[in-house]
């Protein structure tokens, strides 16, 4: 490691272009008896035009998208980069051409060194396998060499917590310990350049604390890391540096907090405040924030918003906050007005911006989606801002509890209290 | 960490349309690969069939008996020379059904196989080609059979059974070479699988599993060695028979040199379309 600050990744001009027509859209794969059917019934169609006089129109639309466009970045030997984006922003796509899964449309790319990507954790894995086996597999398919795997065997397993279990196959294993020992196996790779994508987001708290851990210790070794995560909290604590991508661009490229900040703020200011009648309306959202907060004294736990807003008439309503859990489904309301009319906000002309705060003690740990409206309850809506604001309730396990209420658990997004009573 | 050392470093690049130069030194180092996803499949197909061994002898037992029955009893063939009709079915149709299974087996693997191409990179190529190990392993426990089947006719086939290692590895080749064209198409147009069931089904029909080359007339004889599997079965045949099958060295050049084109067009089809595979799986 003694040129620790040269470039081992230089991309110039990257762009990686897919092309979707109504028939490869529709159905999953493409069969050759389409494709001659729809050549015969274009080659029909054009030459029907030709009889006609019309104007030819070649084949079937076909609309270019690109995933990727004019992505140019240098990443140096040892850095540790986050990539921050929305879904289908272009994050996973870069991360397949940088893999070399897939080949760019355009542009170029050079990189000095060994790969592995982590798209997924358990690539490979076979059920029928028993855990010793899936570890020599799954190794081989991340590019490890027997003998490493060989070598670093005990300390996989020992990592993934599943000693008892190596000679069963992985199909009667919980999904915790597949994960696990999934994770393992990964955790162990030593590639130069380590491309992962979205995978700390498995296993339980506990686990995913390992994880974040082993990945600062992989980053610490001078490793290059790429890093790709919706989880804010992990690309603070792994990434000195991160890009913003947006819609296939690069958009921003600074110290992690910065790019971490720009991205809540494209967040707020995107497409669910915007509606065309919007001037008709004597009051409309502009932005919205919102953060997570968890006291440490006592249990609680608060969301904070910010909320932005232009009153054109004086008038009094009622704001509405939504609550939809990571699948979209809804799951909790928080009103100021809403429900008792004497607690309605009066609003006076001008712009003006009013913090908010629920609170979150017993929302499970995951993200959540909210909604803002205003509105005079019962009557009508002044603005609605649907799915305005995504953030992570992310609480640290308090004194005395192992584990706490999680989203994926799929118990529901309310913990509620319990106690043990003597009477009936 | 000698890897990592600049010295050792390559430089990768990535283009669109740009031909990987190092493509076979790259195979070579996925050797361990290869060698994992062909045990992979070996004993994953083992592990589930309870009767996998059984099936591998039952299956090539009776095509024997009927093909005897029918090619040699009701059809009144003649044998290669004076060696036993049962020997000389066997001894066509190990290669048939190695042939047939490397076919069937490394059409399909692509799309077997499409959660690790979609996630991982490797040359492509070492998928077709590790499903290939499964079907010599049945090949093996074949062979086997017919070791058995010489001993109980007393019918040894002396030194040229040496050289079967080499017409093992042609009729590899053999199936390989259309096997990796027919896998690539598949991945894009996905009705193309339905043509292997038809080539085994067919092909086991024009080519001289059931009855001795040296039955088809001497004019068709050279045109009949397009057949590439021609070749494959004459050459196993002059191995096991000890003599007594007449090798058509014609026919053999012929059939060696269709093989060799398949090879090369399904190596170069292959190799064209790969890296694209990922978008299309």
């Amino acid at each position: 490691m003694t040129r620790l600050s040269d470039v081992v990744i230089r991309a110039e001009g990257l762009g990686k272009k897919y092309l979707i027509g109504h028939e490869a859209q529709r159905e999953r794969y493409v069969a050759l008896r389409d494709v001659v059917a729809r050549n015969l019934r274009g080659f029909v169609r054009s030459a029907g035009d030709v009889l006609r006089g019309r104007q030819l129109i070649a084949g079937d639309e076909v609309e270019e998208f690109w995933a990727l466009k004019d992505v140019g970045f240098e990443v140096k030997r040892g850095e540790v980069l986050g990539i921050i984006g929305r879904n289908g922003a272009g994050k996973s796509t870069l991360l397949k051409v940088l893999s070399r899964i897939t080949e760019p449309s355009a542009g170029r790319v050079e990189i000095k060194g060994r790969v592995a990507s982590l798209l997924e954790v358990g690539t490979g894995f076979h059920p029928e396998l028993t855990g010793r086996e899936n570890v020599y597999l799954n190794g081989a398919i991340l590019g490890m060499s027997r003998a490493e795997i060989k070598r670093k065997f005990d300390e996989i397993v020992a990592f993934a917590e599943v000693e008892k279990f190596l000679d069963t196959p992985v199909k009667r294993y919980s999904s915790g310990m597949y994960v696990r020992l999934a994770f393992a196996v990964a955790a162990h790779l030593e590639p130069e350049i380590l491309v992962v994508d979205e995978v700390l987001a498995v296993g339980d708290a506990e686990f995913q604390k390992k994880c974040l851990g082993k990945m600062g210790e992989v980053a610490g070794q001078g490793r290059t890391v790429l890093f790709v995560s919706h989880n804010m909290a992990a690309v603070q604590a792994l990434c000195a540096n991160a890009f913003l991508i947006d819609k296939g661009l690069l958009t921003f490229a600074s110290q992690t907090a910065a790019v971490i900040r720009k991205y809540s703020e494209t967040r707020g200011s995107d497409n669910p405040f915007f509606r065309t009648s919007r001037n008709l309306s004597p009051i409309y959202l502009t932005n919205a924030n919102g953060k997570y907060e968890q006291s440490k004294e006592s249990e609680s736990a608060k969301i904070k918003f910010k909320l932005e807003v232009i009153v054109t008439t004086k008038l009094s309503a009622a704001f509405e906050i939504r609550v939809k859990d990571h699948l979209g489904v809804p799951v909790a309301f928080a009103t100021i007005g809403g429900f008792n009319t004497a607690e309605v906000v009066s609003f006076v002309v001008g712009q003006h911006s009013y913090v908010v705060e629920i609170d979150a003690s017993c929302l499970a740990k995951g993200s959540y989606l909210f909604s803002v409206d205003i509105a005079y309850p019962n009557i009508l809506y002044f603005d609605r801002a649907e799915d305005c604001l995504e953030i992570d309730v992310d609480p640290v396990v308090s004194d005395g509890s192992t584990r706490m209420l999680e989203q994926r658990y799929g118990f529901g997004c309310v913990h509620l209290g319990a106690k043990l009573c003597n009477t009936y | 960490m000698d890897a990592s050392s600049p010295a050792s470093e390559r430089v990768i690049i990535l283009e669109p349309g740009r031909a990987e130069r190092n493509y076979w030194r790259d195979l070579w180092h996925y050797r361990e690969l290869f060698a994992i996803l062909a045990w992979r499949d070996v004993s994953v197909r083992y592990k589930q069939t309870a009767i996998g061994v059984a099936w591998a002898v039952v299956r090539p037992f009776l095509t024997m008996v009927v093909f005897t029955v029918i090619f040699s009893r009701v059809a009144k063939l003649p044998s290669d020379g004076s060696a036993p009709y049962p020997i000389m079915v066997f001894a066509g149709m190990l290669p048939w059904f190695l042939f047939s299974s490397v076919l069937s087996e490394a059409s399909g693997s692509l799309i077997g196989n499409a959660n690790l191409i979609s996630k991982v990179y490797f040359p492509r190529l070492v998928i077709p080609s590790a499903s290939a190990v499964v079907a010599l392993v049945d090949f093996v426990v074949n062979l086997a059979m017919l070791t058995l089947l010489t001993l109980w006719y007393g019918f040894l086939p002396g030194w040229r059974a040496l050289l079967l290692p080499v017409f093992v590895a042609l009729a590899v080749l053999a199936s390989l070479g259309p096997a990796l064209w027919i896998t690539a198409l598949n991945v894009k147009y996905r009705d193309f699988r339905y043509i292997i069931p038809f080539i085994v089904q067919f092909g086991l029909y024009v080519s001289p599993v059931g009855f001795s080359s040296a039955v088809v007339p001497e004019k068709w004889r050279f045109w009949y060695s397009l057949n590439p599997v021609v070749g494959v079965i004459d050459g196993f045949r002059w191995c096991l028979l000890g003599g007594q099958s007449q090798f058509y060295l014609p026919g053999f050049a012929i059939s060696l040199a269709v093989v060799a084109f398949f090879l090369w067009f399904g190596v170069h089809y292959f190799r064209a379309t790969e890296r694209a595979f990922a978008d299309m799986v």
